[in-house]
């Protein structure tokens, strides 16, 4: 797997005592579009935190693109331009407004001009489907709005990874398809390299190449999606599947 | 469920306008104690008002000429303020010179005012700063374009305060931020430095601050090697603000979500941009209405400068009142200036106040 765009390699974590992440290795082939489950506190969060160095990791390798991970400022910030990430809480500034949200980006790290960044920016919001709503601020938008600026602005970094951290649980019911629609049109038809963290799994039987179940910092199961929901091996798997499948 | 939504008619909603004598039954006569403390407040206005606006205005006399007129009158003398108005608002300076220091106050209460208004935030605002200064500088100072030259040592009243209020504020707001952000440093040795400067500082009182720089700092200089005495009071008056201007945008910066960092990072922003684009603008916007008090502190704290004989408004207030020709009218000197004091530090605060609703983006929780 030489051309995988993301190696872990034995990787841990500690928070304090307490181990987070125990001997992760993952390896991603680029525009595989992963999805990763587990129950709370295992640790699925802090794996992907770890790819854009959100989260340090104390142990082994991570080789993202092509460079590792170090402590090297350049190098971080270099990855963080290639790697966007959706947050579960979807952190947007908001105290710029969603084309500002969008253009800071590009405009300050990119170097673009501001028309060129603006235009990209618009270009985004109509494939999230809310190019009205570039003048507002955050915080006059709804919970699955926010969410799709969201997205939006990763995108508008052009990054060739990109990292969903639960991006619908903070959603009220009713806003989670909006927000899935637009994720599933992206990995249609951008063949972009995804990893999402997320227990809907409607979504992970449409998208996904490979689902990963983890438990207690650990890797427990990897599989297709329809092997991994219809045909669980680990006992822990089918316990969690159980809870969550109803 | 969908029944109840069918009929559900929409009602307005209760009326709240009561008229004035539902107002007063509600909020000041509601129960005996409240009706008892009106009548008392009201019974104390009454006594308290009417002896006031007779001193200040009915029997106040505005144009005598000598003091025993003056106080034949029996109410306030502002015909003191008009004779010695000079004094107060410009000090000793030269007394036919008097127009530059007019004229450079002027200069920067307009200077002050520009910046205030969003239209001149532009780039070129920094350099009508520089001309507004220069100008003032040259004003004060003269020596220049046939201007005799002024001490600094005589200079005083307002455009002194004003001076040392606007380098106060400028100088100890950058100084601040610096200090703030320090103290929140992962590097150990900036922290350390940071914390124990605002530490020492703020453990000490203004005074003993301007004490320092007046009487100790010349015995650890140099021989022959001195700083001006108005330029130590200003530095003090810096480094005091500056304390407590980091403590309070330090306030600001624990304010914002870890979110806003993390959303930040993960678009590769250096930490500078971070600072400048997201985090500063959000943290001092929380802290507008502590940090207007600092200011407005700063500028009522110039007057401490008397202490190491600068002659600010204060001082110039003092010197008027000791003139033997006219003794005995403090009352309406110190009110006097203490309208002046007033009148800039409302300024501030209103200002800021529209500032916070200016820069109100829906998002408060």
């Amino acid at each position: 797997m030489s051309e995988a765009i993301i190696r872990l390699e034995n990787v841990n974590k500690w928070y304090g005592q307490f181990h987070v992440l125990r001997n992760i290795n993952l390896n991603v082939a680029p525009s595989e579009r992963i999805v990763i489950c587990g129950p709370s506190g295992s640790g699925k969060s802090t794996m992907i935190r770890c790819i854009n160095r959100l989260e340090e990791h104390q142990q082994g390798n991570i080789i993202v693109d092509g460079v590792e991970l170090t402590n090297d400022l350049k190098q971080i910030e270099a990855i963080r331009r290639d790697v966007g990430m959706v947050f579960q809480h979807f952190n947007l500034f908001p105290h710029l407004t969603v084309l500002e949200n969008l253009t800071l980006g590009p405009v300050w790290v990119l170097k673009k001009s501001k028309a060129e960044a603006e235009a990209t920016a618009m270009k985004y919001l109509e494939r999230v489907r809310i190019p009205d709503q570039a003048l507002k601020y955050p915080g006059q938008l709804s919970g699955g709005q926010q969410q799709r600026v969201a997205i939006a602005r990763s995108l508008c970094m052009s990054p060739k990874i990109m990292l969903f951290d639960e991006p619908t649980s903070a959603l009220d019911p009713e806003m989670v398809k909006e927000v899935l629609d637009v994720m599933v049109r992206l990995a249609e038809e951008s063949g972009m390299t995804m990893l999402c963290v997320t227990h809907e799994m409607g979504f992970a039987r449409k998208v996904a190449d490979r689902v990963i179940f983890m438990d207690k910092g650990e890797i427990i199961e990897e599989n297709t999606p329809d092997a991994f929901f219809d045909n669980p091996q680990n006992e822990r798997t089918k316990l969690f599947l159980s809870q969550i499948l109803h | 469920m969908n029944q109840a939504t069918a009929t559900a008619t929409e009602l307005p909603p209760p009326r709240v306008h009561q008229g004035a004598i539902g107002w007063m039954r509600a909020s000041l006569f509601s129960s005996p104690l409240n009706t008892l403390l009106t009548l008392l407040v009201a019974w104390l206005l009454l006594m308290v008002i009417p002896a006031m606006v007779e001193w200040l205005f009915i029997r106040a006399d505005f144009s005598a000429t000598t003091a025993q007129e003056c106080r034949a009158s029996g109410g306030a003398c502002w015909a003191f303020i008009v004779e010695k108005h000079r004094l107060i608002l410009f000090g000793v300076y030269p007394y036919d010179e008097q127009w530059r220091p007019l004229l450079a106050t002027i200069i920067l209460i307009a200077i002050i005012v520009c910046s205030c208004m969003r239209r001149f935030w532009k780039p070129w605002l920094g350099l009508l700063w520089i001309a507004a200064l220069t100008l003032v500088g040259i004003l004060m100072w003269g020596g220049v374009f046939g201007l005799t030259h002024v001490e600094n040592d005589r200079w005083g009243g307002l455009p002194l305060t004003l001076i040392l209020a606007t380098f106060g504020i400028a100088a100890a707001f950058p100084f601040g931020l610096l200090l703030a952000l320090g103290r929140r440093s992962h590097m150990p040795a900036v922290k350390a430095v940071c914390v124990i400067y605002i530490e020492l500082i703020r453990g000490v009182p203004l005074i003993s601050l301007l004490f320092m720089s007046s009487v100790m700092l010349p015995l650890f200089l140099p021989e022959g090697f001195s700083i001006d005495k108005l330029l130590r009071a200003q530095i003090a008056l810096i480094m005091f603000a500056a304390a407590y201007i980091a403590e309070t945008v330090r306030g600001g910066l624990q304010a914002i979500p870890a979110g806003q960092y993390e959303g930040a990072d993960s678009l590769g922003l250096s930490y500078w941009q971070q600072m400048r684009k997201i985090i500063l603008p959000q943290a001092l916007k929380v802290v507008i209405p502590p940090l207007v008090g600092i200011f407005i502190s700063l500028f009522k704290d110039t007057s401490l400068v008397v202490i190491i004989g600068i002659f600010d408004l204060t001082q110039a207030a003092k010197t008027a009142v000791a003139d033997a020709a006219w003794r005995g009218f403090s009352a309406e000197a110190y009110l006097f200036i203490a309208f002046i004091y007033f009148i800039f530090c409302f300024s501030i605060s209103r200002y800021s106040q529209s500032l916070e609703r200016h820069l109100q983006t829906g998002h408060q929780r």
